[in-house]
């Protein structure tokens, strides 16, 4: 287990090499090795139980490796987990959650009105307790939690499950426009290939056996989705409009 | 005598409060059977400074302070469950407790001995309440993203096995200040009572709080005052009076 963080100032904002990650006696992945340009945008796809979560929770730092995982000299990380399964009748709103977060990176309260802006939320979600949220409301209630702070880096693990039509189109645009205006590197666990042909720099495509990392154009073929979810599959170029 | 009465008061109502504070996060992180068990760690050290002829609450503290770094420990280095850990930890210790301890000094440790405290216990007392009520108050931003899940908690930057640890200590802290007036087996429900019953009450986080840390403090002023009145010991009237609160508080019905 190596994380480092390197002093000089590089192109790439992460750097994995040779990582493997095994629970118990069963291995999960093993060499695999990517980078990720400052202020790009990596989508990961794969099938469930290729352990894309599980390489999210190993670069932010809560699952031992092997292998080397260097993130750039000032990384500020924000982090959007899976869905995550909260008490219905816990007492804490969705204010107290988002203050919480401004209290412990030591940002102004001001942080959370822009955040809950910048995820299209209505003030009336800082006084409703996160367990009545709905899942789309909470959904985006992590991301507003993952933008206090101003991370530089933002890990989304299936941001739009749960999320209805227009929510998932005003996120794409979020990440997208962040991406763009902040110049925010992106990695994304996402199912949706259409979103992820037209706003990934990069895609990564893990699967038991096999790991490719490349353009959308040249990964997003036929031939290696096949491969990676062990079927055809009807992707092509011409889907996206 | 005037003055040790009130600062046994002071006391008490620092005490309750320690306890209200701490009792929210075991109930928001369903620890409330660990929380309770935890308490019991209390009994061998209580049997050993017994043996020793040393203060009951220095055995109890250091036995408390051993348990949860112990429980601590195995949490954080193998993935058996904290429930499962702290009910063996809960069943040794009190195995082993009532092997040293006896009688008098056995009921007495469980449920808590009447009388005032001398000086140099209120205090300790008092130090041990404010370092509590201090480091909730701080923590509890903290407390509620590690809550809310531990991987957010940590991109943000905080250490959550120290966090736990922090808090583990703190729950503790609370119980050996318990000890004197409500014994090892009441402690724990001072803990739990208030807090699960302003659970179900409050809509926000400092309403929770707050809510919790006003029953602890009401019934811990009801046993104490009726406890005097009718010559009978405080500890079970203190819980008689939390638990009442939380059945009453069982007549609000719950959002869906």
């Amino acid at each position: 287990m190596n994380q480092s963080v390197s002093s000089r100032e590089p192109a790439n904002a992460l750097e994995v090499e040779h990582l493997a990650i095994r629970f118990g006696t069963t291995e999960i992945f093993r060499d695999l090795s990517f980078s990720v340009p400052r202020g790009s945008s990596l989508a990961v796809i794969g099938p469930n139980g290729a352990g894309k979560t599980v390489l999210f929770r190993a670069l932010i730092g809560s699952l031992p490796y092997q292998g080397s995982i260097r993130w750039a000299a000032g990384t500020k990380l924000g982090y959007v987990p899976q869905k995550l399964d909260i008490e219905r009748d816990l007492p804490v709103t969705g204010g107290d959650f988002l203050s919480a977060k401004a209290a412990v990176v030591r940002t102004q309260k001001g942080a959370v009105l822009t955040a809950l802006a910048g995820v299209g939320l209505d003030k009336a979600v800082l006084n409703t307790p996160v367990g009545a949220l709905s899942g789309g409301q909470f959904q985006r209630l992590l991301v507003a939690f993952a933008l206090i702070g101003s991370p530089n880096v933002l890990l989304l693990d299936e941001p739009a499950a749960g999320v209805d039509a227009p929510g998932q189109e005003q996120l794409s645009d979020l990440v997208r426009d962040l991406q763009a205006e902040r110049g925010m590197t992106i990695l994304l666990i996402s199912h949706d290939l259409s979103v992820v042909y037209r706003y990934a720099t990069n895609v990564l495509c893990l699967s038991r056996t096999y790991n490719y990392v490349g353009p959308p154009k040249t990964v997003l073929t036929p031939e290696v989705l096949s491969r990676i979810y062990a079927m055809p599959i009807g992707f092509h170029v011409h889907d996206v409009p | 005598m005037m003055f040790l009465e009130l600062g046994s008061m002071v006391f008490a109502v620092s005490m309750a409060s320690a306890a209200g504070l701490v009792g929210c996060f075991a109930v928001m992180r369903r620890m409330t059977l660990a929380a309770d068990a935890i308490s019991h760690v209390a009994l061998p050290g209580i049997g050993i400074a017994l043996l020793f002829h040393l203060q009951p609450v220095v055995g109890a503290l250091a036995m408390l302070l051993f348990g949860t770094l112990l429980i601590w420990g195995i949490e954080e280095r193998t993935r058996i469950s904290t429930e499962t850990i702290v009910g063996v930890v809960f069943s040794v210790a009190l195995a082993i407790g009532s092997l040293m301890a006896s009688g008098e000094e056995l009921i007495d440790a469980l449920f808590g001995a009447p009388g005032l405290l001398t000086g140099w216990e209120t205090a300790l007392g008092l130090i041990g309440a404010a370092a509590v009520i201090i480091f909730i108050l701080k923590a509890r931003h903290s407390l509620v993203v590690s809550l809310v899940s531990p991987d957010i908690a940590l991109t943000s930057g905080i250490n959550v096995a120290r966090l736990n640890l922090l808090y583990l200590l703190a729950f503790a802290l609370t119980v050996a200040l318990g000890l004197r007036y409500l014994g090892v087996l009441l402690m724990g429900s001072l803990i739990i009572i208030p807090a699960a019953t302003a659970r179900r009450l409050a809509k926000s986080l400092n309403g929770m709080l707050s809510i919790s840390v006003a029953i602890a403090v009401v019934s811990t002023a009801l046993g104490a005052s009726a406890g005097s009145l009718f010559h009978r010991d405080t500890g079970p009237i203190i819980i008689t009076s939390a638990g009442t609160i939380f059945f009453l508080s069982l007549l609000k019905r719950q959002p869906r």
